[in-house]
């Protein structure tokens, strides 16, 4: 396991969460190594939201702990390092009376601080990111006259102005145009290498992901395969089936994902 | 017609208490208005009713509360009241909305108990339905400066705390932004500059001036920022004009104000056709 020596963005340890009576994730263990793109995919319903809801703090789980760079979360304080684009952006609500430009700003202001303002060299800030997401032609234009794929731009705009060391993206991607997607894919993968931004990008299109990104997550109420995306590829067709075709439930599971194997895989899928 | 108000005291008092209400009021609309929480001044001003009628029920049998300001007795039960708002907003986390409707019936039902003990109504209630011109002491004056002062400071502190929670909770809560502490900050400020705003537009109108001129506001603005400068002159159009109006024709302000509000928000639906 060459990545142990790698420091960890997130380590997940057997972490549970009930809504209720309901199970919806069952002993996750997942080890995100510091400057890896993981491409996190699973069918609707299969916790992937409520996982980084998780991770973000937004959500207790039932069991198990959550480490953000090697803190456990409890602890951890330094949230302006984390950038979150949820899949919900569009249920703000959309007369809000505000700017581009001024919802943008909203994400530096945890990293400015409790009863501080925002400098000149922050409004320049808020003006580069608008430009990286291309919407430098809307600075001044109310968010909700946008459309849905330019709104959600603002957003991303919005967790990238902060300049996180961890990125989460929650099918950011919906509503945006092909030609945008391929461009914000590339956007991403630049942030990824040059900077070595931390990214996990949820995503039912795993398939138009994988040259961007270096690590796949699979997970259905347990996580049922986490490797990099050569790993993935070779087994690509089992996982497929194991997570979309069958009854998930009867999926037994050891939880080292790095021993992955294709007996395991039919011992899951077989029914 | 207008020096008459420089020339009484009580006049004077009245009309920098309404100019101090006519930019608090909306300044704390704008947030309650896109949180979409405009009810709730309606809510806490009927609790503060209760108040006011409790006190008033004390000063029959006891001298002294008949010498106590039953603002104070209001601004208690309002501040009360909004912490039990904002209680109930989390037990019931998927209908916020119904702890508005809870605390406004409870306030009226025991405001009536109590008006209904005390012996129905009376002159001074009228005023405190309605408003009054005349009604403004100093200490009215006094109070309410302080509390100008205090929200003013707050919201230069807090600002863009209570702007990013009000357009998204999720976001503002990962980045670190305490909302509860703040939550609770902000329907403390709309319970004081509710119950002390009742003087001057009564309690059955005060929450327009919260909502009447954000609403009107929101035509024009271009961005969070403007929302506040067109609400605040709007409002405070509204209550000069309403204030002088309202004396010289021996009218209750509550009424001329929100007329007036009224008018307002009329024009900019007219000249400002956009969809919000
Ligand atoms: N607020 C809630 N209360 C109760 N159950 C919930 C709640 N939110 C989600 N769930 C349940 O938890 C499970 C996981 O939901 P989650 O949103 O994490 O799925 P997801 O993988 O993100 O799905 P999608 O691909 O549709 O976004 C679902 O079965 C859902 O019904
Ligand atoms: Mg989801």
């Amino acid at each position: 396991m060459t990545k142990a020596s790698r420091s960890m963005a997130i380590e997940v340890e057997g972490l549970s969460f009930t809504y209720g009576q309901r199970n919806v994730l069952e002993d996750i263990h997942l080890h995100i190594p510091e400057g890896s793109f993981l491409g996190l995919m699973g069918p609707n319903g299969s916790g992937k939201s409520t996982l980084i809801k998780c991770i973000l703090g937004l959500l207790s789980p039932t069991t198990g702990t959550i480490k953000l760079f090697g803190k456990p979360i409890q602890r951890f304080n330094d949230w302006s390092q984390v950038g979150f684009v949820s899949q919900k952006a569009n249920s703000f609500n959309s007369g809000f009376p505000a700017t581009v430009f001024e919802v943008v700003s909203m994400g530096l202001y945890g990293k400015v601080g409790l009863l501080r303002f925002l400098t000149k060299k922050h409004k320049q800030k808020v003006l580069e990111s608008i430009q990286q997401v291309g919407m430098q032609d809307y600075v001044h234009q109310n968010i909700g006259e946008l459309s849905g794929g330019q709104q959600q731009r603002v957003f991303i705009a919005r967790a990238l102005v902060s300049e996180p060391k961890l990125l989460i993206l929650d099918e950011p991607t919906v509503g945006v145009d092909a030609k945008s997607v391929q461009n914000f894919y590339t956007m991403l993968q630049r942030l990824n290498v040059e900077r070595g931004m931390t990214l996990i990008l949820v995503t039912h299109d795993i398939g138009a992901m994988t040259e961007y990104i270096t690590d796949v997550a699979c997970l259905n109420k347990c996580l049922h395969f986490h490797g990099n995306k050569l790993e993935f590829e070779s087994q690509h067709d089992s996982m497929m089936t194991s997570l979309y075709g069958h009854d998930v439930r009867v999926i037994t599971h050891n939880h080292d994902h790095h021993d992955h194997d294709h007996d395991h895989d039919h011992d899951g899928s077989g029914h | 017609m207008i020096q008459i108000f420089f020339q009484f005291d009580f006049l004077r008092y009245s009309l920098y208490t309404g100019m101090l209400i006519g930019l608090l009021a909306p300044l704390l609309g704008v947030f309650l208005v896109v949180r979409r929480l405009a009810l709730i001044s309606d809510a806490l001003s009927h609790i503060t009713l209760s108040g006011i009628a409790f006190s008033l029920l004390l000063g029959r049998h006891y001298s002294y509360f008949a010498g106590l300001n039953p603002m104070y007795m209001g601004m208690a039960f309002s501040v009360g009241g909004a912490i039990f708002i904002e209680r109930l907003r989390n037990v019931y986390r998927y209908y916020k909305e119904l702890a508005i409707p809870i605390i406004l019936s409870a306030g009226i039902g025991i405001g009536v108990v109590f008006i209904s003990l005390a012996n129905g109504f009376n002159n001074d209630l009228f005023h405190y339905l309605f408003g009054s011109v005349a009604a403004i002491r100093q200490s009215d004056f006094h109070m309410i400066v302080s509390i100008t002062l205090f929200v003013l400071v707050m919201m230069l502190l807090f600002y863009k705390e209570w702007f990013f929670l009000s357009f998204d909770e999720d976001q503002a809560v990962i980045s670190g932004i305490p909302k509860k502490t703040l939550h609770f900050l902000f329907i403390i400020m709309v319970a004081l500059v509710i119950s002390a705003s009742m003087r001057i537009v009564g309690i059955l109108l005060v929450s327009s001036l919260m909502t009447l001129p954000v609403a009107s506001a929101m035509r024009w603005a271009k961005s969070f920022k403007q929302t506040f400068l067109y609400a605040i002159l709007f409002s405070e159009i509204s209550v000069i004009v309403g204030l002088f109006s309202a004396f010289h024709l021996d009218i209750a302000p509550g009424g001329t104000i929100v007329m007036l509000n009224v008018i307002i928000l009329l024009i900019s639906l007219l000249l400002k056709r956009k969809g919000i």
